[in-house]
């Protein structure tokens, strides 16, 4: 037996012998990551600004009371436990000891307290109608215990916890000043596993590891750096090239990432949307002549092929849904919901039932990228098929945004997040508080139902159990009424370098903290 | 002299402020301001949020009074302060100039350079194979679209042979300084100089060689060789030096257009410029930043213009001062 034989005996031997648990790799530390983001943000300062890649980078920097599993239940963050009482309307939070901002400050309850009941009541739209609708008190209790008294039970709020949604900024920094004013903005200061570094304007955004973070041993990232470049298949080649680690989800068209699937060390992710939940469906301006008609939407709906739309467009990403809520959505269901199959037939006899008389349709694209104009494509070419005629209106963001806030629009485009209870993340788009011009994503369609405005109070409020009851009903009226065509539950797929390990660990993905990740 | 010069800048005054006028009204044409535009980027939004930000940007004021106000900053030179990044237009602009001088500078001298030694070469040699040769490539140059070169030369040369970085200003992360870091930028420059600069290399060279065959068969030239003036003197007094005007009008043309930047060549190569501030704060309705680059770039366009009519009395010593 020849020497280089008995060596690889012997360590296969010494392998066999070691325990299994001792093989799981342990995380390493050190390392830079390169991520790319797109556009560039505003801002970090996410108090203020909760687009998608102001959340990606300042998620890092910023932390929440809570974060949340795939399964969309509440971990440990800034608050390390929490006691909910009997009645579910007290919620008391036990905050990390030995937290501290990055200015070197003590973090305390007084910062949560400053947060979430004046800073985040002024600034941010989603956390409003919570704390004015449904909380009666934020009070500190001593340094590390923060108490919410709620008006009523109100089901989701365990759930509004998330950074984007929620994040505790410092109460020093920001108490007394112009909150959008501040300098700080620019320089954000939050209690993260990453420190702001540097932000070169049309480049990157560096951030360096937290020496004093409060979860010992985290994070495992020396760096990370956040590249801004523009053009989508620039930064796929940047990727190829070896630029970047990770293209966040949108980075590239989705057309593109089943080929740099392919490419040697590369892995596909489309976890860490469970939160979220983008909902994507086409909005139906109710007020427009043929389009408030029942008949003519269930045309629309029988008449565009769904299945294409997935399989095609969207690269096989995504579940056809069956109503408002999507399946990684609490309290979904599709029990009595009616379905539509794609069945040119039955649109064109519904078309015809409708009292239809030709005219022209105006669907206002969306200017998200190449993939949803292929798809305004698909669905004019479908409505055509069965006799509806259909313009596409081309426009930049703004002027979308604009258009489809003032309900100007027949059809367009639209996805929301769900942010994972119907309370917070659907009922917006249907009820009729929500007719309300100057928010493109409130209820542009204009529908009106009391019924459905009667369920989603009720299901807000109501305890556990009764809440899938009332949120089935809701799901079987509006499949009913479709006051919109639902198309995708949407998959943003993150592209990266398979040795990148633990990426996404909770239901917010890449919008949440890199505590976790690191470099084989 | 002194009094075209002030005649020329009192003009450019008026020119200027009929800009700034024009723009501050046409950017307002456009469907969305900044406040709809953040919150559409919130994810929600309400009546109050829209209010808070409308007056922070001050679009709750009277559409003359932000007229006023603006018109009263640039006076002063007071480019204003963009509340969506929280800084001022000035400073914005002052951190993306280097960059898109870097770019534009190089890419005009690499153009003006080659544009007139291959127009030059191709009028000398009008016919033969090599002015074939010149004139087809000047043609496909400035025929083919620039994305289109942008994104081929960062598949060819970048992810194929592996020479050049595709995208960006320079290696990040690597924290390269001083000469190193040099070094890299240039790495970085090559592509995106060489694309721009080919666009423009085909435009001046077209023209070289055109101007050069016109100029070659005026009577001046055909006295010069009466005269007994060796070929290549009159090349170079004679015909060059008046075939050049044209190229120098477009010099200046283009010259001013560098503080724009290259909208396109930024974008595609990811270069931190004012070419991709100006898109982006259009994308994003930053009206301040919007209004302050096309102020600066206005303003440049002017001053070489002014600067052209110079050179052109120093090219051609025919052209009086009031001409």
């Amino acid at each position: 037996m020849s020497r280089s034989w008995i060596r690889l005996l012997s360590a296969a031997t010494l392998l066999a012998a070691v325990p299994l648990p001792a093989l799981a790799q342990a995380p390493k530390s050190g390392g830079a990551l390169q991520v790319v983001v797109t556009p560039e943000p505003p801002m970090l300062m996410q108090g203020l600004n909760q687009n998608g890649p102001t959340n990606m980078i300042a998620g890092n920097i910023y932390e929440s009371l809570l974060r949340y599993d795939e399964k969309l239940q509440p971990m440990p963050s800034l608050a390390k436990s929490w006691e909910i009482s009997p009645d579910q309307t007290v919620y008391t939070f036990r905050l990390q000891e030995g937290v501290t901002w990055h200015d070197g400050k003590p973090f305390t309850a007084d910062d949560v307290v400053f947060t979430l009941d004046k800073f985040l009541r002024e600034v941010h739209p989603r956390w409003r109608p919570i704390v004015n609708g449904q909380v009666k008190a934020i009070e500190k209790v001593d340094d590390l215990t923060v108490r919410v008294s709620l008006k009523q039970p109100f089901g989701p709020f365990l759930l509004s916890q998330e950074v984007a949604s929620a994040p505790i900024v410092p109460k020093h920094v920001y108490e007394g000043t112009d909150y959008r004013a501040n300098p700080a903005n620019n320089t954000p200061v939050g209690t993260g596993p990453m420190k702001f570094g540097e932000w070169r304007k049309g480049s990157f955004v560096k951030l360096v590891r937290n020496e004093s973070y409060w979860d010992k041993g985290r994070p495992y990232l020396d760096e990370m750096y956040f590249q801004f470049i523009p053009d989508a298949a620039a930064r796929a080649t940047a990727y190829e090239t070896g630029r970047v680690d990770v293209l966040t989800g949108g980075a590239v068209e989705i057309f593109d990432v089943a080929r740099l699937a392919k490419l040697p060390n590369t892995c596909v992710t489309t976890k860490g949307w469970e939160m979220f939940a983008p909902h994507a469906w086409v909005s139906v301006n109710l007020k427009n002549g043929i389009l408030g008609n029942k008949q003519f939407r269930k045309a629309m709906m029988h008449a565009i092929d769904r299945e294409f739309g997935r399989d095609v467009v969207w690269s096989g990403y995504g579940r056809i849904p069956t109503g408002p809520i999507s399946s990684k959505t609490k309290f979904y269901s599709n029990d009595g919901v009616p379905t539509y199959s794609y069945d040119p037939k039955k649109a064109k006899e519904l078309v015809a039932a409708s009292g239809y008389k030709g005219e022209v349709i105006r669907f206002l694209g969306l200017p998200y990228g190449e993939t949803w104009s292929r798809w305004a494509e698909a669905i004019k070419q479908n409505f055509e098929e069965v006799g509806i005629k259909m313009e596409i209106v081309s426009t930049d963001v703004p002027g979308w945004t604009q258009r489809t806030s003032n309900f100007d629009f027949d059809l367009t485009f639209n996805f929301l997040y769900q942010l994972g209870d119907p309370a917070t993340g659907v009922a917006r788009s249907y009820v009729s508080s929500n007719i309300v011009k100057g928010n493109p994503f409130g209820n542009v369609g204009q529908y009106s139902n009391p019924e459905v405005d009667r369920l989603f109070a009720e299901a807000a409020v109501a305890p556990a159990e009764k809440r899938q009851e009332l949120y089935t009903r809701v799901q079987q009226i509006l499949a009913d009424d479709l006051p919109v065509l639902w198309l995708l539950e949407l998959d943003f797929p993150t592209v990266h370098r398979c040795n990148v390990k633990d990426l996404v660990s909770t239901a917010v993905g890449i919008n949440d903290s890199a505590k976790n990740v690191w470099k084989q | 002299m002194l009094r075209f010069l002030l005649s020329r800048f009192a003009k450019g005054i008026v020119v200027l402020l009929a800009i700034a006028i024009l723009n501050f009204f046409l950017i307002r044409l456009a469907p969305g301001d900044p406040a709809v535009v953040m919150a559409g980027e919130a994810g929600a939004a309400d009546q109050a949020f829209l209010d808070q930000l409308r007056t922070r940007f001050g679009l709750d004021r009277p559409l003359v009074e932000q007229l006023g106000i603006y018109l009263k900053g640039i006076a002063s030179l007071d480019l204003g302060f963009s509340y969506r990044q929280n800084r001022s237009v000035a400073s914005l602009i002052g951190e993306r100039l280097p960059a898109t001088l870097l770019l534009t500078g190089t890419a005009f001298a690499i153009s003006l350079g080659l544009g007139i030694l291959f127009g030059a070469l191709a009028a000398a040699r009008a016919g033969r194979p090599a002015d074939t040769l010149i004139t087809l490539g000047a043609l496909v140059f400035y025929a083919t679209p620039l994305f289109w070169i942008a994104l081929m030369s960062q598949i060819v040369f970048s992810l194929k042979l592996g020479l050049v970085p595709n995208v960006g200003y320079e290696t990040i992360g690597a924290g390269h300084t001083g000469f190193a870091r040099a070094l890299d930028i240039g790495h970085h420059l090559i592509l995106p100089a060489l694309t721009l600069g080919l666009f423009f290399t085909a435009l001046y060279a077209r023209m070289m060689r055109a101007s050069m065959l016109e100029t070659a068969g005026a009577d001046y030239v055909r006295t010069a060789r009466a005269k007994g003036v060796g070929p290549a003197a009159v090349t170079r007094r004679h015909v060059a030096r008046n075939a050049v005007l044209p190229v120098v009008t477009l010099a200046g043309l283009q010259a001013g257009q560098i503080v724009g930047g290259a909208v396109l060549t930024e974008t595609v190569f990811a270069w931190p410029g004012i070419g991709r501030l100006m898109f982006e704060a259009l994308a994003q309705r930053d009206y301040q930043v919007l209004l302050g680059v096309f102020f600066v770039s206005s303003a440049m366009v002017v001053g070489f213009n002014i600067l052209t009519d110079l050179v052109y009395r120093l090219v051609d010593p025919r052209i009086e001062a009031g001409a």
